[in-house]
Protein backbone atom coordinates (compact mmCIF):
# COMPACT_ATOMS: atom_id res chain seq x y z
CA UNK A 1 0.00 0.00 0.00
CA UNK A 2 1.24 3.30 -0.66
CA UNK A 3 0.66 6.77 0.46
CA UNK A 4 2.08 9.09 -1.81
CA UNK A 5 4.64 9.23 -4.59
CA UNK A 6 7.67 8.79 -2.49
CA UNK A 7 6.03 5.20 -1.71
CA UNK A 8 4.69 4.96 -4.94
CA UNK A 9 8.59 5.38 -6.09
CA UNK A 10 10.50 3.35 -3.39
CA UNK A 11 8.11 0.04 -3.44
CA UNK A 12 8.74 -0.29 -7.73
CA UNK A 13 12.12 0.43 -7.58
CA UNK A 14 12.96 -1.80 -4.72
CA UNK A 15 10.70 -4.50 -6.30
CA UNK A 16 12.52 -3.53 -9.78
CA UNK A 17 8.80 -3.75 -10.94
CA UNK A 18 6.87 -0.43 -13.19
CA UNK A 19 4.44 1.79 -11.34
CA UNK A 20 1.64 -0.23 -13.39
CA UNK A 21 2.78 -3.21 -11.53
CA UNK A 22 2.29 -1.46 -8.30
CA UNK A 23 -1.00 -0.57 -8.99
CA UNK A 24 -2.43 -3.91 -10.22
CA UNK A 25 -1.22 -5.67 -7.01
CA UNK A 26 -2.45 -3.08 -5.05
CA UNK A 27 -5.87 -3.49 -7.25
CA UNK A 28 -5.94 -7.46 -6.62
CA UNK A 29 -5.45 -7.02 -2.45
CA UNK A 30 -8.07 -4.04 -2.75
CA UNK A 31 -10.79 -5.90 -4.66
CA UNK A 32 -10.18 -9.55 -4.16
CA UNK A 33 -10.42 -9.60 -8.06
CA UNK A 34 -7.75 -11.84 -10.08
CA UNK A 35 -5.14 -9.95 -11.79
CA UNK A 36 -6.73 -11.67 -15.35
CA UNK A 37 -10.38 -9.69 -13.91
CA UNK A 38 -8.41 -6.56 -13.52
CA UNK A 39 -6.42 -6.22 -16.74
CA UNK A 40 -9.98 -7.01 -18.37
CA UNK A 41 -11.76 -4.15 -16.69
CA UNK A 42 -9.71 -1.79 -18.00
CA UNK A 43 -8.91 -3.01 -21.19
CA UNK A 44 -12.66 -2.22 -21.65
CA UNK A 45 -11.78 1.23 -20.36
CA UNK A 46 -9.07 1.62 -22.78
CA UNK A 47 -11.80 0.62 -25.29
CA UNK A 48 -13.95 3.07 -24.50
CA UNK A 49 -11.72 5.65 -24.61
CA UNK A 50 -10.67 4.37 -28.58
CA UNK A 51 -13.98 4.72 -29.61
CA UNK A 52 -14.40 8.50 -28.23
CA UNK A 53 -11.41 9.58 -29.90
CA UNK A 54 -12.34 7.93 -33.14
CA UNK A 55 -15.64 9.76 -32.62
CA UNK A 56 -14.20 12.56 -32.03
CA UNK A 57 -12.37 12.75 -34.87
CA UNK A 58 -14.90 12.08 -37.52
CA UNK A 59 -16.27 15.49 -35.75
CA UNK A 60 -18.92 16.03 -33.39
CA UNK A 61 -20.96 18.86 -32.02
CA UNK A 62 -22.40 19.92 -28.64
CA UNK A 63 -26.16 20.59 -28.33
CA UNK A 64 -25.41 24.22 -27.50
CA UNK A 65 -23.06 23.98 -30.82
CA UNK A 66 -20.05 25.84 -27.96
CA UNK A 67 -17.63 22.75 -28.88
CA UNK A 68 -17.42 20.46 -31.77
CA UNK A 69 -14.82 20.22 -34.78
CA UNK A 70 -11.71 21.00 -33.50
CA UNK A 71 -9.83 17.51 -33.73
CA UNK A 72 -10.89 18.04 -37.25
CA UNK A 73 -9.22 21.08 -37.74
CA UNK A 74 -6.17 19.68 -36.27
CA UNK A 75 -5.39 16.75 -37.69
CA UNK A 76 -6.43 18.56 -41.20
CA UNK A 77 -3.69 21.28 -40.59
CA UNK A 78 -1.36 18.25 -39.93
CA UNK A 79 -1.85 16.50 -42.67
CA UNK A 80 -0.89 19.43 -44.42
CA UNK A 81 2.85 19.68 -43.40
CA UNK A 82 2.44 22.96 -42.71
CA UNK A 83 2.44 22.11 -38.37
CA UNK A 84 5.33 23.87 -36.56
CA UNK A 85 5.54 21.94 -33.38
CA UNK A 86 5.79 18.18 -33.43
CA UNK A 87 3.42 16.17 -35.31
CA UNK A 88 3.10 13.62 -32.05
CA UNK A 89 2.32 16.58 -29.95
CA UNK A 90 -0.26 17.98 -32.36
CA UNK A 91 -1.59 14.76 -32.56
CA UNK A 92 -2.13 13.96 -28.67
CA UNK A 93 -3.50 17.98 -28.48
CA UNK A 94 -6.31 16.64 -31.26
CA UNK A 95 -6.87 13.39 -29.59
CA UNK A 96 -7.62 14.88 -26.11
CA UNK A 97 -9.47 17.60 -27.88
CA UNK A 98 -11.54 14.90 -29.33
CA UNK A 99 -12.31 12.99 -26.55
CA UNK A 100 -13.63 16.49 -24.87
CA UNK A 101 -15.99 17.04 -27.50
CA UNK A 102 -17.61 13.59 -27.05
CA UNK A 103 -17.91 14.28 -23.20
CA UNK A 104 -19.40 17.56 -24.03
CA UNK A 105 -21.68 16.31 -26.45
CA UNK A 106 -23.09 13.89 -23.56
CA UNK A 107 -21.34 10.99 -25.67
CA UNK A 108 -19.61 8.10 -23.98
CA UNK A 109 -16.38 8.75 -22.45
CA UNK A 110 -14.06 7.08 -19.49
CA UNK A 111 -13.21 9.08 -16.73
CA UNK A 112 -9.97 10.05 -16.35
CA UNK A 113 -9.60 11.09 -13.39
CA UNK A 114 -13.00 12.98 -14.55
CA UNK A 115 -14.65 13.21 -17.17
CA UNK A 116 -13.81 17.28 -17.77
CA UNK A 117 -10.32 16.12 -18.07
CA UNK A 118 -11.15 13.05 -19.74
CA UNK A 119 -9.04 13.84 -23.00
CA UNK A 120 -5.45 14.38 -21.44
CA UNK A 121 -4.78 10.33 -20.39
CA UNK A 122 -6.05 9.04 -23.75
CA UNK A 123 -5.15 11.92 -26.25
CA UNK A 124 -1.55 11.48 -25.18
CA UNK A 125 -1.49 7.46 -25.25
CA UNK A 126 -2.72 7.56 -28.57
CA UNK A 127 -0.20 9.38 -29.78
CA UNK A 128 2.56 8.21 -28.09
CA UNK A 129 1.18 4.96 -29.67
CA UNK A 130 2.38 5.99 -32.93
CA UNK A 131 5.98 6.68 -32.06
CA UNK A 132 6.35 3.92 -29.37
CA UNK A 133 4.32 1.39 -30.98
CA UNK A 134 2.83 -0.42 -27.44
CA UNK A 135 1.21 -3.92 -26.93
CA UNK A 136 -2.43 -3.90 -26.15
CA UNK A 137 -0.57 -4.67 -22.54
CA UNK A 138 1.27 -1.93 -22.40
CA UNK A 139 -1.20 -0.06 -23.44
CA UNK A 140 -3.44 -1.13 -20.40
CA UNK A 141 0.12 -0.58 -18.15
CA UNK A 142 0.22 3.08 -19.46
CA UNK A 143 -3.04 3.54 -17.79
CA UNK A 144 -2.63 1.70 -13.93
CA UNK A 145 0.25 4.09 -14.36
CA UNK A 146 -1.64 6.86 -15.09
CA UNK A 147 -4.22 5.45 -11.90
CA UNK A 148 -1.45 5.07 -9.31
CA UNK A 149 -0.62 8.72 -9.32
CA UNK A 150 -3.99 10.20 -9.99
CA UNK A 151 -4.70 7.92 -7.12
CA UNK A 152 -2.31 9.71 -4.78
CA UNK A 153 -3.35 13.23 -5.97
CA UNK A 154 -7.34 12.57 -5.36
CA UNK A 155 -6.19 11.07 -1.56
CA UNK A 156 -4.10 13.46 -0.53
CA UNK A 157 -5.10 16.44 -2.39
CA UNK A 158 -8.33 17.07 -4.74
CA UNK A 159 -9.66 15.64 -8.30
CA UNK A 160 -12.74 17.96 -8.15
CA UNK A 161 -13.16 21.15 -9.90
CA UNK A 162 -15.52 22.20 -7.25
CA UNK A 163 -13.30 21.79 -4.47
CA UNK A 164 -9.84 22.22 -6.11
CA UNK A 165 -10.27 24.21 -9.69
CA UNK A 166 -9.17 22.89 -13.07
CA UNK A 167 -5.26 22.21 -11.51
CA UNK A 168 -6.97 19.22 -9.35
CA UNK A 169 -8.97 18.60 -12.63
CA UNK A 170 -6.61 18.75 -16.03
CA UNK A 171 -4.09 19.11 -13.37
CA UNK A 172 -4.06 16.29 -12.16
CA UNK A 173 -4.51 14.67 -15.39
CA UNK A 174 -1.83 15.57 -17.18
CA UNK A 175 0.39 15.10 -14.25
CA UNK A 176 -0.86 11.62 -14.28
CA UNK A 177 -0.28 11.30 -17.91
CA UNK A 178 3.40 12.39 -18.08
CA UNK A 179 4.48 9.92 -15.17
CA UNK A 180 2.62 7.25 -17.29
CA UNK A 181 4.52 8.70 -20.98
CA UNK A 182 7.98 8.53 -19.33
CA UNK A 183 7.21 4.54 -18.25
CA UNK A 184 5.99 3.72 -21.40
CA UNK A 185 8.77 5.32 -23.14
CA UNK A 186 11.59 2.92 -21.10
CA UNK A 187 12.18 5.77 -18.03
CA UNK A 188 12.02 5.00 -14.17
CA UNK A 189 9.93 5.31 -11.85
CA UNK A 190 11.71 8.02 -10.17
CA UNK A 191 11.58 9.60 -13.87
CA UNK A 192 7.59 9.41 -13.82
CA UNK A 193 7.44 11.08 -10.52
CA UNK A 194 9.92 14.20 -11.85
CA UNK A 195 7.67 14.19 -15.01
CA UNK A 196 4.43 14.55 -12.56
CA UNK A 197 6.21 16.99 -10.65
CA UNK A 198 6.99 19.18 -13.46
CA UNK A 199 3.66 18.89 -15.35
CA UNK A 200 1.35 19.82 -12.37
CA UNK A 201 3.68 22.72 -11.29
CA UNK A 202 2.95 24.04 -14.58
CA UNK A 203 -0.76 24.06 -14.05
CA UNK A 204 -0.81 25.44 -10.09
CA UNK A 205 -3.32 27.93 -9.94
CA UNK A 206 -5.48 27.26 -12.58
CA UNK A 207 -9.21 27.65 -11.98
CA UNK A 208 -12.57 26.12 -12.84
CA UNK A 209 -14.65 29.02 -14.84
CA UNK A 210 -16.69 26.65 -17.12
CA UNK A 211 -19.14 29.27 -19.40
CA UNK A 212 -22.59 28.87 -18.94
CA UNK A 213 -21.44 25.82 -16.23
CA UNK A 214 -20.63 23.97 -19.60
CA UNK A 215 -17.55 21.61 -19.67
CA UNK A 216 -16.98 22.91 -22.79
CA UNK A 217 -15.21 26.53 -22.79
CA UNK A 218 -12.76 26.23 -21.70
CA UNK A 219 -12.44 22.99 -21.14
CA UNK A 220 -11.91 21.37 -23.93
CA UNK A 221 -8.98 23.45 -24.74
CA UNK A 222 -7.68 22.90 -21.52
CA UNK A 223 -7.22 19.23 -21.96
CA UNK A 224 -5.42 20.58 -25.47
CA UNK A 225 -2.44 22.07 -23.14
CA UNK A 226 -2.62 19.64 -20.66
CA UNK A 227 -1.55 17.17 -23.20
CA UNK A 228 0.98 19.12 -24.57
CA UNK A 229 2.35 20.05 -21.10
CA UNK A 230 2.18 16.36 -20.14
CA UNK A 231 4.72 15.15 -23.13
CA UNK A 232 6.69 18.54 -22.85
CA UNK A 233 7.38 17.94 -18.96
CA UNK A 234 7.59 14.05 -20.28
CA UNK A 235 10.40 14.41 -22.29
CA UNK A 236 12.38 17.16 -19.68
CA UNK A 237 12.24 14.10 -17.48
CA UNK A 238 13.44 11.66 -19.51
CA UNK A 239 16.42 14.45 -20.80
CA UNK A 240 17.01 13.73 -16.90
CA UNK A 241 15.98 16.79 -15.66
CA UNK A 242 14.62 17.32 -12.28
CA UNK A 243 12.35 19.32 -10.28
CA UNK A 244 13.68 21.06 -7.25
CA UNK A 245 10.16 20.61 -4.92
CA UNK A 246 9.77 16.71 -4.95
CA UNK A 247 6.40 15.77 -6.47
CA UNK A 248 4.37 14.91 -3.11
CA UNK A 249 5.31 18.37 -2.27
CA UNK A 250 3.69 19.36 -5.36
CA UNK A 251 0.72 17.92 -5.15
CA UNK A 252 0.44 19.38 -1.26
CA UNK A 253 0.83 22.72 -2.60
CA UNK A 254 -1.89 21.69 -5.03
CA UNK A 255 -4.09 21.02 -1.97
CA UNK A 256 -3.47 23.84 -0.57
CA UNK A 257 -4.22 26.81 -3.63
CA UNK A 258 -7.37 24.53 -3.77
CA UNK A 259 -8.58 25.44 -0.30
CA UNK A 260 -7.79 29.12 -0.70
CA UNK A 261 -9.54 29.46 -4.30
CA UNK A 262 -12.56 31.10 -4.23
CA UNK A 263 -15.64 29.77 -4.60
CA UNK A 264 -16.27 31.91 -7.80
CA UNK A 265 -13.42 30.03 -9.17
CA UNK A 266 -14.20 26.34 -8.78
CA UNK A 267 -17.19 25.30 -11.01
CA UNK A 268 -19.90 27.47 -10.16
CA UNK A 269 -19.84 29.77 -13.05
CA UNK A 270 -19.43 32.83 -11.62
CA UNK A 271 -15.93 34.26 -12.16
CA UNK A 272 -12.94 33.77 -14.44
CA UNK A 273 -14.21 33.01 -18.20
CA UNK A 274 -17.85 32.77 -16.76
CA UNK A 275 -18.38 35.78 -15.90
CA UNK A 276 -16.75 38.16 -19.10
CA UNK A 277 -18.99 39.95 -21.04
CA UNK A 278 -19.01 37.60 -24.18
CA UNK A 279 -19.15 34.24 -21.06
CA UNK A 280 -22.30 36.38 -19.97
CA UNK A 281 -23.84 36.68 -23.25
CA UNK A 282 -23.22 33.17 -23.76
CA UNK A 283 -24.74 31.66 -21.05
CA UNK A 284 -27.82 33.95 -21.43
CA UNK A 285 -28.11 32.96 -25.20
CA UNK A 286 -28.10 29.04 -24.14
CA UNK A 287 -30.55 29.29 -21.01
CA UNK A 288 -32.20 33.03 -21.50
CA UNK A 289 -32.83 33.84 -17.97
CA UNK A 290 -29.60 32.55 -16.85
CA UNK A 291 -27.77 35.86 -15.29
CA UNK B 1 -8.47 6.85 2.01
CA UNK B 2 -11.71 8.28 0.16
CA UNK B 3 -10.40 6.60 -2.99
CA UNK B 4 -8.98 2.89 -3.09
CA UNK B 5 -9.40 1.66 -6.60
CA UNK B 6 -7.48 2.05 -9.68
CA UNK B 7 -10.94 2.13 -11.21
CA UNK B 8 -11.90 5.09 -9.23
CA UNK B 9 -9.43 7.26 -11.05
CA UNK B 10 -9.49 5.68 -14.48
CA UNK B 11 -13.15 5.38 -15.00
CA UNK B 12 -16.19 5.31 -14.73
CA UNK B 13 -17.47 4.99 -17.81
CA UNK B 14 -19.51 6.98 -18.64
CA UNK B 15 -21.99 9.42 -20.27
CA UNK B 16 -20.82 12.91 -20.11
CA UNK B 17 -19.93 16.01 -19.44
CA UNK B 18 -19.40 16.12 -15.87
CA UNK B 19 -17.78 13.14 -13.17
CA UNK B 20 -19.05 14.92 -10.22
CA UNK B 21 -22.21 16.74 -11.64
CA UNK B 22 -23.59 13.90 -13.84
CA UNK B 23 -22.33 10.11 -13.49
CA UNK B 24 -21.58 11.05 -9.49
CA UNK B 25 -25.42 12.86 -9.64
CA UNK B 26 -26.62 9.61 -11.18
CA UNK B 27 -25.07 7.39 -8.59
CA UNK B 28 -26.67 9.07 -5.58
CA UNK B 29 -29.86 8.76 -7.33
CA UNK B 30 -29.61 5.16 -7.91
CA UNK B 31 -28.80 4.63 -4.30
CA UNK B 32 -31.96 6.58 -3.55
CA UNK B 33 -33.53 4.20 -5.84
CA UNK B 34 -31.89 1.15 -4.52
CA UNK B 35 -32.74 2.02 -0.99
CA UNK B 36 -36.57 2.87 -1.83
CA UNK B 37 -36.34 -0.78 -3.43
CA UNK B 38 -38.77 0.43 -6.50
CA UNK B 39 -39.78 3.13 -8.77
CA UNK B 40 -41.39 6.07 -6.96
CA UNK B 41 -44.31 7.96 -8.07
CA UNK B 42 -43.04 11.57 -7.23
CA UNK B 43 -38.95 12.86 -6.43
CA UNK B 44 -38.31 15.88 -5.40
CA UNK B 45 -34.72 16.77 -5.55
CA UNK B 46 -32.98 19.91 -4.62
CA UNK B 47 -29.46 20.83 -5.53
CA UNK B 48 -26.98 23.19 -3.12
CA UNK B 49 -23.94 24.88 -3.88
CA UNK B 50 -22.16 24.04 -7.86
CA UNK B 51 -24.55 21.86 -8.23
CA UNK B 52 -27.31 24.37 -7.95
CA UNK B 53 -24.96 26.91 -9.80
CA UNK B 54 -24.29 24.81 -13.02
CA UNK B 55 -26.68 21.75 -12.94
CA UNK B 56 -28.09 22.62 -16.31
CA UNK B 57 -24.72 22.85 -17.96
CA UNK B 58 -23.86 19.40 -16.58
CA UNK B 59 -26.85 17.75 -16.93
CA UNK B 60 -27.09 17.18 -13.24
CA UNK B 61 -30.98 17.37 -13.29
CA UNK B 62 -31.14 14.52 -16.00
CA UNK B 63 -28.38 12.25 -14.66
CA UNK B 64 -30.12 12.17 -10.85
CA UNK B 65 -33.05 11.28 -12.88
CA UNK B 66 -31.64 8.81 -14.68
CA UNK B 67 -30.41 7.36 -11.01
CA UNK B 68 -33.51 7.18 -10.03
CA UNK B 69 -34.76 5.44 -12.97
CA UNK B 70 -32.05 2.67 -12.11
CA UNK B 71 -29.83 3.73 -14.82
CA UNK B 72 -26.04 3.36 -14.65
CA UNK B 73 -23.59 6.03 -15.12
CA UNK B 74 -23.15 4.73 -18.87
CA UNK B 75 -26.69 4.05 -19.86
CA UNK B 76 -27.48 6.47 -23.08
CA UNK B 77 -30.74 6.69 -21.82
CA UNK B 78 -29.54 9.48 -19.49
CA UNK B 79 -29.94 12.35 -21.53
CA UNK B 80 -33.43 11.55 -22.14
CA UNK B 81 -34.05 10.72 -18.57
CA UNK B 82 -37.02 13.43 -17.87
CA UNK B 83 -39.14 12.63 -20.87
CA UNK B 84 -38.36 8.59 -19.92
CA UNK B 85 -39.99 9.57 -16.37
CA UNK B 86 -42.88 11.40 -17.35
CA UNK B 87 -43.89 8.82 -19.90
CA UNK B 88 -43.14 5.98 -16.95
CA UNK B 89 -45.73 8.67 -14.75
CA UNK B 90 -42.96 9.15 -12.39
CA UNK B 91 -43.49 13.13 -10.95
CA UNK B 92 -40.33 14.98 -10.77
CA UNK B 93 -39.71 18.27 -9.44
CA UNK B 94 -36.51 20.54 -8.62
CA UNK B 95 -35.38 23.29 -6.18
CA UNK B 96 -32.76 25.43 -6.19
CA UNK B 97 -31.30 25.49 -2.73
CA UNK B 98 -28.63 28.87 -1.38
CA UNK B 99 -28.68 27.13 1.63
CA UNK B 100 -24.52 26.52 1.63
CA UNK B 101 -23.85 23.26 2.52
CA UNK B 102 -20.48 21.56 3.86
CA UNK B 103 -19.79 20.42 0.48
CA UNK B 104 -20.42 22.14 -2.96
CA UNK B 105 -22.05 18.77 -4.49
CA UNK B 106 -25.09 18.44 -2.07
CA UNK B 107 -27.93 16.85 -3.57
CA UNK B 108 -31.12 16.04 -1.37
CA UNK B 109 -33.44 13.94 -3.24
CA UNK B 110 -37.34 12.90 -1.86
CA UNK B 111 -39.04 9.76 -3.19
CA UNK B 112 -42.84 9.09 -2.62
CA UNK B 113 -45.30 6.33 -3.74
CA UNK B 114 -48.87 5.69 -1.73
CA UNK B 115 -47.23 3.85 1.19
CA UNK B 116 -43.55 4.91 1.78
CA UNK B 117 -41.44 7.60 1.31
CA UNK B 118 -37.52 8.64 1.70
CA UNK B 119 -34.81 11.04 2.10
CA UNK B 120 -31.60 11.11 0.82
CA UNK B 121 -28.75 13.30 0.81
CA UNK B 122 -25.90 12.79 -0.86
CA UNK B 123 -22.67 14.81 -1.99
CA UNK B 124 -20.62 14.28 -5.05
CA UNK B 125 -16.46 14.61 -4.22
CA UNK B 126 -14.82 14.19 -7.59
CA UNK B 127 -14.46 12.08 -10.42
CA UNK B 128 -17.76 10.12 -9.89
CA UNK B 129 -16.94 9.39 -6.48
CA UNK B 130 -19.90 9.78 -3.76
CA UNK B 131 -20.73 9.44 -0.41
CA UNK B 132 -24.72 9.57 1.32
CA UNK B 133 -24.34 11.63 4.01
CA UNK B 134 -28.05 11.46 5.33
CA UNK B 135 -31.03 9.33 5.07
CA UNK B 136 -34.54 9.93 6.72
CA UNK B 137 -33.34 12.94 8.43
CA UNK B 138 -30.56 10.39 10.17
CA UNK B 139 -26.96 11.31 9.78
CA UNK B 140 -24.99 8.91 8.29
CA UNK B 141 -21.23 9.82 9.46
CA UNK B 142 -19.18 7.47 7.59
CA UNK B 143 -15.76 8.44 6.98
CA UNK B 144 -15.60 6.70 3.67
CA UNK B 145 -12.27 5.45 4.44
CA UNK B 146 -13.25 2.33 5.39
CA UNK B 147 -15.85 -0.28 3.38
CA UNK B 148 -19.42 -0.01 5.04
CA UNK B 149 -22.50 -1.08 4.74
CA UNK B 150 -26.24 -0.02 5.45
CA UNK B 151 -28.54 -2.53 6.95
CA UNK B 152 -32.64 -1.77 6.78
CA UNK B 153 -34.38 -3.87 9.94
CA UNK B 154 -37.25 -4.12 11.57
CA UNK B 155 -36.61 -2.69 15.36
CA UNK B 156 -36.56 -6.21 17.19
CA UNK B 157 -34.91 -7.52 19.97
CA UNK B 158 -31.26 -10.05 18.66
CA UNK B 159 -31.62 -8.28 15.75
CA UNK B 160 -27.73 -6.34 15.87
CA UNK B 161 -26.17 -9.73 17.51
CA UNK B 162 -27.41 -11.88 14.39
CA UNK B 163 -25.56 -9.68 12.23
CA UNK B 164 -22.52 -8.97 13.96
CA UNK B 165 -22.33 -12.92 14.23
CA UNK B 166 -22.94 -12.86 10.45
CA UNK B 167 -19.50 -10.57 9.82
CA UNK B 168 -17.76 -12.79 12.98
CA UNK B 169 -18.40 -15.39 11.27
CA UNK B 170 -16.54 -14.40 8.42
CA UNK B 171 -13.28 -12.89 10.62
CA UNK B 172 -14.87 -9.56 9.32
CA UNK B 173 -14.01 -7.01 12.26
CA UNK B 174 -16.40 -3.80 12.72
CA UNK B 175 -14.93 -0.66 13.17
CA UNK B 176 -17.65 1.68 14.05
CA UNK B 177 -21.41 0.88 14.06
CA UNK B 178 -24.30 3.15 14.41
CA UNK B 179 -27.98 2.28 14.95
CA UNK B 180 -31.13 4.28 14.83
CA UNK B 181 -34.98 3.87 14.98
CA UNK B 182 -37.78 6.54 14.10
CA UNK B 183 -40.55 4.89 16.10
CA UNK B 184 -40.10 1.57 18.67
CA UNK B 185 -40.91 -1.51 17.09
CA UNK B 186 -40.64 0.49 13.46
CA UNK B 187 -38.20 -0.35 10.31
CA UNK B 188 -34.64 0.88 11.66
CA UNK B 189 -31.21 1.30 10.20
CA UNK B 190 -27.79 0.17 11.08
CA UNK B 191 -24.88 1.86 9.73
CA UNK B 192 -21.50 -0.44 10.16
CA UNK B 193 -18.11 -0.04 8.82
CA UNK B 194 -15.35 -2.53 8.28
CA UNK B 195 -11.93 -3.67 8.21
CA UNK B 196 -12.26 -5.59 5.58
CA UNK B 197 -13.65 -5.55 1.98
CA UNK B 198 -17.82 -7.69 2.43
CA UNK B 199 -18.24 -9.64 -0.49
CA UNK B 200 -21.64 -10.66 -1.48
CA UNK B 201 -21.90 -13.49 -0.27
CA UNK B 202 -21.93 -12.03 2.72
CA UNK B 203 -24.55 -9.46 1.70
CA UNK B 204 -26.75 -12.22 0.90
CA UNK B 205 -26.02 -13.96 4.40
CA UNK B 206 -27.05 -10.69 6.41
CA UNK B 207 -30.39 -9.87 4.21
CA UNK B 208 -31.28 -13.36 4.59
CA UNK B 209 -31.66 -12.87 8.07
CA UNK B 210 -34.76 -13.01 9.98
CA UNK B 211 -36.57 -9.22 10.18
CA UNK B 212 -33.68 -7.46 7.61
CA UNK B 213 -35.34 -6.43 4.40
CA UNK B 214 -32.58 -4.92 2.94
CA UNK B 215 -28.41 -4.48 2.96
CA UNK B 216 -26.81 -2.43 0.83
CA UNK B 217 -22.93 -1.47 -0.04
CA UNK B 218 -22.18 1.98 1.07
CA UNK B 219 -18.72 2.05 0.77
CA UNK B 220 -16.43 0.14 -1.70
Amino acid sequence: MFRNVAELVELAESKNVKIAEIMILQEMEFSGLSREQIIEKMDRNLTVMEQAVERGLKGVQSVTGLTGGDAVLLQNYIKSGKALAGNLLLDAVSKAVATNEVNAAMGMICATPTAGSAGVVPGTLFAVKEKLNPTRAEMIEFLFTSAAFGFVVANNASISGAAGGCQAEVGSASGMAAAAIVELAGGTPSQAAEAMAITLKNMLGLVCDPVAGLVEVPCVKRNAMGASNAITAADMALAGITSRIPCDEVIDAMYKIGLTMPVALRETAEGGLAATPTGRKLAKEIFGSYK
Amino acid sequence: MKYRSAFDIIGPVMIGPSSSHTAGAARIGRVARTLFGKQPKKAIISLYGSFAKTYRGHGTDVAVVGGILDFDTDDERIPASLTIAEEAGMEVSFTIEDTVTDHPNTVKIRLFDEDKELELVGISIGGGTIEITELNTFKLKLSGENPAILVVHNDVFGIISSVSTVLANHEINIGHMEVSRKEKGQMALMVIEVDQKIQGDVMKEIEGLENVSQVIRMVE
